[in-house]
């Protein structure tokens, strides 16, 4: 893989809300390189689509704090750009699809005008040309009867259709990075499975740089390069796929590969489901953020959050079980099933 | 209803929507709708006449002026003239059949006169204080909603809001006697009252603009904050499309949609504010002419106003019914198909 | 902050999980509907003024008229037409001059008997007048937005819960009420009666229903599409328990909110009948004949207007105020 097209380092953002502010992003790093598909998972409020937004610099104006880090595009940092020169980077160089595509439509306007917009603010086009560019594109993502559907309102589109103009909108000026938030999660099964072809296929098309917002573990094993596991508004783990789904080092990274069902598994092998639930950002204490839930949890974790450490070059963890004083644990049974 | 909840509109208009488009799905067509809210709008209407006639009939006293002076035959004379003789069903008959040919009978009061004479009369400073009314309410509104929407929890916001809780609260005729008082007689900027040039009518189109101002200023605010939280929005502002282009194009068009729906409400509100609004500036209209005869008794202009009234509030329904689900897209594709 | 294992001391890397008690502290407490509005309800700084406010103001209605001598009704021609005076408060124009700057008590001789916000032409004080306006506007008002509710919630019901023909032609029914501009049928009810406090309440009940009807129907049938009324059915739940359980909860918000808003719609509805003199008829007073009497003598004698539209504008901004104020804090969408 190439070198760095993104990097986003030291993260950290805040909301003000009606009961106070709240770190929805704490010290979040993580890379992308150029033609990669990093994903990111976590559970919700993990503050993935927090950092997701944070990169289009598309979170709400007012109530967002940016406390401290940086967003390396290329050698710009982002989070120093202002809103006008974030508007020449939008859609041009990075593109956003959205979860849910029964929303992210304008209902009153036509699928082909929607297109058409992104195309006709970045490239110097003639409106012809936008049109002829945009039924191309719709082609493109596999839209039947293009020259007639240019010209129907969202509601006319089935969900996965609908998805399929998003990522033609998303796609229309050929940015560097897709930021792909959710894009399956609001769609049939069958769908998700011809979109997220439908995005490989564009990527082998034309490089593009993809960062894959899901919870989907079997979205993350069938698209992504790289995987960076988010809890809480923090990165407890980053690596390699295979890193991820083989050699796990979290605990957490471990909680979730053992609730995911896998089809090739022994069915005596029970599913583990990570016990409680997900801690409320707001009354986050100075220790790991999974300690609360970890069943390997030492008193180190309750009151000092562990640093990043290296595994390998492309796998790095923050957990305390890394360090030479801890304990050793063994790799938990039904993650290691899969041959390592 | 004096008050508009803006936020119950929209739900109801999403309802309407809704509806709407399950009626078109099942094989619904939009001439289909029209015909329907057609109908709607002639029994509504018939409905009104009918209770309007027996209303008539139940009034107390006798409709004219100075019955004492009439000899038993003059009455009589009276009463065959004005079709009182009649038994109520045959009267009832007479009264539609001649309501179609457009004849609203004669004014009690004014000698020889036929109500729909009064009416026509009377339309012109109404029908020009009321337009007034809606047009700088709805552009004062607009901007106030705007301004409040995109300032969200500032000053400004306050500020708009407060204008508005204020214009939605004071009645319009406490307004209109204190603007009266205050800009006609205190600081004699404009003429009091009457009705003798154009500038007579700014006093009175002003004070009934209040409650439209107030009413477009909340329901665009609440419609605009509601399409700004949009998926579509953000969607629109990833494509890099400025946020001027976005506000306009995607936010403000959304956001407007749905205010069509107020005009209904709002044209009652006018059409009552203009029986006192006209009372207090003596503006020769028709809601002078129904509350000077309601306090004479001249029942048959009372029942044409309110007759006339009524068709207009109607049929402004009905337009809107039918002018909503052809700006809304999502129901007007249904009619090609 | 992260920090690095030198730091770290070896006896802390040993397994310690949270007690059970710790780790249930970290969740949030539930708290009920009703507290948690009442709280929002209490940050909203217009709500709070304007419910003071309407204590303020009903208090004074019921107890006004007994803070002088006068009656509402009792007429004295050498009192007439006397200018607003309160010792104390002459700076602020309660000096007792009239139009021309002349000083009428001074000039009747009855200086020890100020009449606050002055008097009317046949000399009935004013004051004494305004709050017993304000308890008739009041008393309408609340007599009719009850019968609303009672109506609006009974029809209401009803509909939605037999659904199907009955709703429909009950629906019906609303869908030509609505669209009938309802002043006017107001006015053709009290051009058939006689004019009075009865007349007008019933008159406003005729069309007033119907909003609160529209809103409890919406409610229930929203109510009852839902998953959760499903699942205390599936659980055994009887229809007693889900109407008090489920159902009351959560209509009473919207209804709460409604009747906030009938109560100014009511005491507007009055004020306008009184003032094109088909309302409340003298000696009696409200809000509205008030203003009709102040507007007549406006020129010369400005108080008589100023003190009862001052009045009625913040009864009303202040029921608009707090029914706003408690929308926002009933809405459950804005619940996190």
């Amino acid at each position: 893989m190439g070198e760095n097209i993104l990097s986003v380092n030291d993260l950290e953002i805040s909301f003000q809300t009606y009961k106070g502010v709240l770190k929805a992003v704490r010290g979040v790093s993580f890379e992308l390189k150029k033609g990669e598909t990093l994903a990111i998972i976590g559970e919700s409020g993990s503050g993935k689509s927090v950092t997701a937004k944070s990169i289009m610099k598309l979170l709400p104006k007012k109530t967002t704090i940016i406390n401290r880090g940086s967003i390396y595009y290329k050698e710009t940092d982002l989070l120093a750009r202002t809103y006008k020169e974030m508007e020449k980077i939008r859609g041009r160089e990075i593109s956003m699809v959205f979860q849910d595509p029964m929303t992210a439509l304008n209902p009153t306007m036509k699928i082909g005008k929607q297109v058409m917009e992104g195309l006709r603010k970045h490239q110097q086009i003639s409106k012809k040309e936008a049109r002829t560019r945009a039924e191309d594109l719709l082609e493109l993502v596999g839209i039947p009867n293009v020259s007639k559907r240019m010209d129907g309102f969202p509601h006319e589109f089935s969900g996965g259709m609908r998805q399929r103009v998003v990522i033609a909108m998303a796609l229309a000026c050929n940015p560097e990075i897709l930021i792909a938030d959710e894009p399956t999660t609001a769609l049939d099964v069958t769908i998700q499975a011809q979109i997220l072809e439908l995005m490989k296929d564009i990527q082998r098309k034309s490089g593009t740089s993809i960062i894959l917002i899901t919870h989907d573990l079997g979205v993350v094993a069938n698209m992504a390069d790289r995987v960076a596991v988010m809890y809480a508004g923090e990165v407890m783990e980053t690596g390699t796929s295979e890193e991820i789904f083989f050699s796990p080092k979290h605990p957490y990274t471990w909680g979730l590969l053992q609730s995911m069902p896998k089809i090739h598994q022994d069915n005596d092998l029970p599913l583990i489901p990570i016990a409680g639930s997900p801690p409320d950002v707001s009354l986050m204490h100075d220790g790991c953020p999974f300690a609360a839930r970890c069943p390997y949890v030492m008193k180190v974790c309750h009151h000092n959050n562990p640093a990043q450490s290296a595994v390998s070059d492309t796998h790095s963890v923050a957990c305390w079980l890394q360090d030479k004083k801890a304990p050793h644990i063994e790799l938990p049974t039904g993650i290691r099933s899969d041959g390592s | 209803m004096l008050r508009i909840d803006e936020e119950s509109i929209p739900f109801l208009y999403r309802e309407l929507i809704r509806i709407k488009m399950e009626m078109m799905k099942r094989g619904g067509s939009m001439s289909k709708y029209i015909l329907q809210r057609f109908l709607y709008m002639m029994i509504t209407l018939f409905i009104i006449v009918t209770i309007t006639f027996f209303v008539m009939r139940l009034l107390p006293g006798t409709p004219f002026s100075n019955p004492e002076k009439l000899s038993e035959a003059q009455l009589e004379i009276m009463n065959v003239k004005y079709g009182l003789d009649k038994p109520l069903a045959v009267q009832y008959l007479t009264y539609l059949g001649n309501l179609v040919q457009g004849d609203l009978g004669l004014s009690f009061q004014s000698q020889g006169r036929t109500v729909i004479n009064v009416i026509a009369n009377r339309i012109g400073p109404s029908a020009l204080i009321g337009g007034q009314a809606m047009v700088i309410g709805f552009i004062i509104g607009l901007i106030l909603g705007v301004i409040s929407a995109l300032k969200h929890n500032t000053i400004f916001d306050y500020g708009s809001v407060f204008l508005a809780v204020l214009g939605m609260s004071v009645p319009s005729f406490v307004f209109a006697a204190l603007m009266q008082y205050f800009i006609g007689v205190k600081l004699e900027w404009l003429p009091v009252a009457l009705w003798e040039g154009y500038s007579y009518s700014i006093m009175p189109s002003i004070a009934l603009s209040v409650l439209v101002i107030a009413t477009v200023a909340r329901f665009i605010r609440s419609e605009m904050l509601e399409v700004l939280g949009q998926d579509y929005v953000l969607t629109a502002r990833a494509k890099g499309i400025s946020e001027e282009v976005v506000i306009i194009r995607h936010v403000l068009r959304n956001a407007l949609i749905p205010v069509v729906t107020v005009v209904g409400p709002l044209s009652v509100s006018i059409m009552t504010g203009t029986l006192v609004i006209e009372k207090i500036f003596a503006v020769p209209g028709l809601g002078e002419q129904f509350t000077l005869s309601i306090l004479v008794n001249d029942y048959s202009v009372i029942m044409g106003i309110t007759l006339f009234f009524s068709a207009l509030f109607i049929f402004v329904i009905f337009v809107v019914d039918v002018l909503y689900v052809i700006l809304d897209p999502r129901i007007k594709l249904e009619r090609e198909g | 902050m992260r920090k690095h294992d030198s730091e770290i001391a070896e006896e802390l890397f040993v397994h310690a999980p949270l007690e059970e008690r710790t780790s249930e502290e970290i969740t949030q407490k539930p708290t009920g509907f009703w507290i948690e509005s009442f709280q929002r309800l209490s940050k909203n700084r217009g709500a709070v003024i304007g419910f003071i406010i309407i204590i303020i103001i009903s208090i004074l209605a019921i107890f006004g008229p007994m803070f002088n001598k006068y009656e509402y009704n009792t007429q004295d021609l050498a009192r007439s037409n006397l200018p607003p005076l309160v010792y104390g408060l002459e700076r602020f124009g309660f000096d007792g001059t009239d139009s021309h700057g002349t000083n009428v008590y001074e000039a009747k001789s009855i200086a020890n008997e100020a009449a606050w916000i002055g008097t009317d032409e046949f000399g009935r004080d004013l004051w004494t007048r305004v709050w017993r306006g304000t308890q008739i506007s009041m008393l309408i008002a609340l007599v009719a937005a009850f019968l609303d509710l009672l109506i609006g919630v009974i029809y209401g019901s009803i509909s939605a819960f037999y659904g199907g023909k009955i709703d429909n032609f009950m629906q019906r029914i609303i869908e030509i009420l609505v669209g009938i501009p309802n002043l006017i049928l107001i006015i053709l009810f009290i051009l058939i009666f006689e004019p009075g406090i009865v007349t007008i309440i019933l008159a406003m009940v005729i069309t007033g229903w119907v909003n609160m009807a529209r809103i409890v129907r919406g409610q229930i049938l929203q109510l009852k599409g839902q998953e959760f009324i499903l699942a205390s059915r599936v659980l055994g739940a009887t229809n007693r328990q889900l109407i008090w359980k489920h159902l009351i909860p959560n209509t009473m918000g919207p209804i709460i909110v409604t009747l906030m808003f009938t109560i100014p719609t009511a005491i507007f509805f009055e004020a306008f009948l009184s003032f094109i003199g088909i309302g409340i008829q003298p000696p009696l007073a409200s809000l509205g004949t008030l203003i009709e009497d102040g507007y007549q003598d406006m020129r010369f004698f400005s108080y008589k207007l100023i003190f009862p539209a001052v009045l009625i504008s913040a009864i009303m901004i202040s029921f608009n105020v707090l029914g706003d104020g408690l929308r926002d804090a009933l809405d459950p969408k804005m619940r996190k």
